[in-house]
């Protein structure tokens, strides 16, 4: 077996545990809070039936062992159980929102990258120029500034003054535009930091230096030399700012009134609806581990150099 | 009368002071730590205080920055909002850090099973992205001031773990520490003397960057709804609340957030001049 593929089945099999990890946490959060927990997942609303109901679910007089390899059963089948508020099955809620949820991730992640990437090579290019302060003035405030204000600062210019774009809600390219931007501005900051050190680094080596003693043109010693070689970190860092912008999607979407899993989730806080709650986090920290695990693979597969025993 | 400081100590200060961008950082950090502490002194209005014949004002003369829809100043409350940020801020990175730094310390110089079973706990709660960790121990613990320091602080530990034992690993392998152990020095000297020490440079700058993550996380808590109870001043449920009139009162909504915005940068700013002041040979660029 080569060494590669021996590499993904140890990152995969490392992958695993903390997933079944998370399904523990998930599982032990309910019953951290202090009272019944089978009232706490029945919500508020629910009559004393839908609570007995759901204790003999739950069976709550079993050892907490038993109880957890049944909730992790039920899970495997799909099984995440009814929302406390709706009563609709908590799968079928979140399979309602994860699209605007992926959508608004893809697009912010596109966006960030294109000009992360672009702000970067810019900036490297052109070190101590008045161009590369402004781009790294810009990139300090995109990783200080509130996801959420900005949002609100983008809203107030574009819909409530120019009346140029919607100030919220899901539908065609233009509702898109403002929490797109909203988004993407933290990893967008941050893509362009790394690329620049990272290219300005690369500048240094030698063959950049031969690249050009033989005469190859600038732009193509930038892109063909210098940028491939300094992708290696830009590539962890728009993985890791994956994490940072699901994050982000919670408060983008409360801002914009997205129907995505953040706002699902935020309701879901307010009216105390755990199975919600439960079902939502599972997906985004599922969701969050196959993509570092993706990311790592992708590593991999990009630099040849490294070996990994 | 102050004893002068240590040659290397006085050094870091130094470069600290000519870093430009720091000490603008610092400044700012200054000026809003002068205002929470002279407000009471300064401003004639009461933050909580609500005065249903001035509501929704503009920006004017007597209240600089409008007031809000139950017509309190919003001056006030946004300088009293520093006094809580800043209170948030602070405790929840002391908790993380006093989490972080002996079980990072512990983890990376005792190595082993002890390190192994500390890092597949650091795994599980990184699996949890940044701010979803937050939001989730806030789901547990309920909604108010202490319970939003914990929930901060405490989705904020991995990191210093990580850090510090990143830092004790490579110091326990040093040809001092073994010579240390070899001559007898019991483990615990070792740890206050060389380990600590070692490890404290690099918590100074997480930390610093860290404050301004923290409020930034805690304003986010606030503007769902799930942060510090209403009528406290917080610039995040300020903002929150803020949003509902944007159409009719825009100030409402803006001043809080140019408060994060600014306490966030300040922040940003001193800890990268910190790092540089700290480690001169790590500056970039």
């Amino acid at each position: 077996m080569s060494s590669l593929s021996h590499y993904v089945l140890r990152r995969v099999g490392l992958a695993l545990p903390t997933l079944f990890g998370v399904t523990l946490v998930i599982f032990l959060m309910v019953r951290l809070i202090p009272g019944d927990p089978a009232r706490i997942i029945a919500g508020v609303q629910a009559s004393d039936e839908e609570v007995t109901r759901i204790r003999r679910e739950l069976g709550v007089d079993r050892p907490i062992a038993v109880q957890y390899a049944r909730f992790l059963s039920r899970l495997l089948q799909g099984d995440l159980g009814l929302s406390a508020v709706t009563r609709a099955p908590v799968l079928e809620e979140i399979g309602l929102r994860l699209r605007p949820t992926g959508l608004l991730a893809f697009s912010s992640t596109v966006v960030a990258t294109a000009v992360g990437l672009a702000a970067g090579v810019v900036s490297a290019t052109r070190q101590y120029s008045i161009l590369d302060y402004l781009v790294m003035t810009v990139a300090l405030c995109g990783v200080s500034i509130p996801v959420f204000w900005l949002g609100i600062m983008l809203m107030l210019v574009f819909s409530v003054y120019l009346h140029w774009l919607p100030a919220g809600g899901y539908g065609g390219a233009a509702h898109f535009v403002l929490p797109t931007l909203t988004l993407a501005a933290f990893s967008i900051a941050i893509i362009a930091r790394m690329t620049r050190s990272s290219l300005l680094e690369t500048f240094n080596q030698d063959y950049v230096r031969t690249a050009r003693a033989k005469g190859v043109r600038r732009p193509a010693v930038i892109l063909r030399h210098a940028l491939k070689n300094a992708l290696i970190p830009i590539i962890t860092v728009v993985g890791l700012q994956f994490g940072a912008l699901l994050g982000g999607a919670i408060l983008t979407e409360t801002t914009f009134a997205w129907p995505g899993m953040g706002r699902l989730l935020v309701n879901a806080i307010t009216a105390r609806d755990y199975p919600v709650i439960q079902g939502v986090v599972l997906t985004f920290a599922v969701v969050f581990t196959v993509v570092n695990l993706a990311v790592d693979l992708l590593y991999a597969y990009v630099d040849p150099r490294i070996h990994y025993g | 009368m102050a004893e002068p400081l240590p040659p290397r100590r006085a050094g870091v200060l130094r470069r600290l002071g000519r870093h430009r961008t720091a000490t603008a950082g610092a400044a700012i950090l200054a000026a809003f730590v002068a205002a929470t502490v002279l407000a009471p002194l300064v401003l004639p209005h009461d933050p909580n205080e609500a005065d249903f014949d001035r509501v929704l004002q503009r920006p004017s003369a007597a209240h600089p920055l409008g007031t809000d829809q139950l017509g309190r100043d919003l001056l006030t409350r946004v300088v009293y909002g520093a006094r809580v940020s800043f209170l948030i801020g602070i405790l929840a990175v002391a908790l993380s850090a006093a989490i972080g730094v002996p079980v990072g310390v512990i983890s990376g110089y005792q190595g082993g099973r002890v390190d192994i079973a500390v890092q597949r706990v650091v795994d599980l709660m990184l699996a949890f992205p940044g701010f979803l960790l937050a939001l989730t121990l806030i789901s547990v613990l309920g909604v108010g001031v202490t319970n939003v320091i914990a929930s901060v602080g405490l989705a904020t530990a991995p990191t210093y773990i990580r850090l510090v034992r990143g830092v004790a690993l490579s110091i326990a392998s040093q040809v001092y520490i073994e010579a240390a152990r070899a001559v007898g020095v019991p483990e615990a000297r070792i740890i206050r003397r060389h380990v600590l020490p070692n490890c404290l440079p690099p918590v100074i700058v997480q930390s610093t960057l860290q404050l301004g993550a923290a409020i930034l996380t805690a304003a986010g808590l606030g503007f769902l709804g799930l942060g510090v109870r209403p009528p406290t001043p917080e610039w995040g449920t300020m903002l929150g609340e803020g949003q509902t009139y944007l159409f009719s009162s825009w100030y409402i909504a803006t001043f809080p957030g140019v408060a994060i915005f600014l306490t966030v940068m300040a922040f940003n700013l001193l800890g990268d001049g910190l790092r540089d002041a700290l480690d001169p040979r790590m500056k970039l660029g």
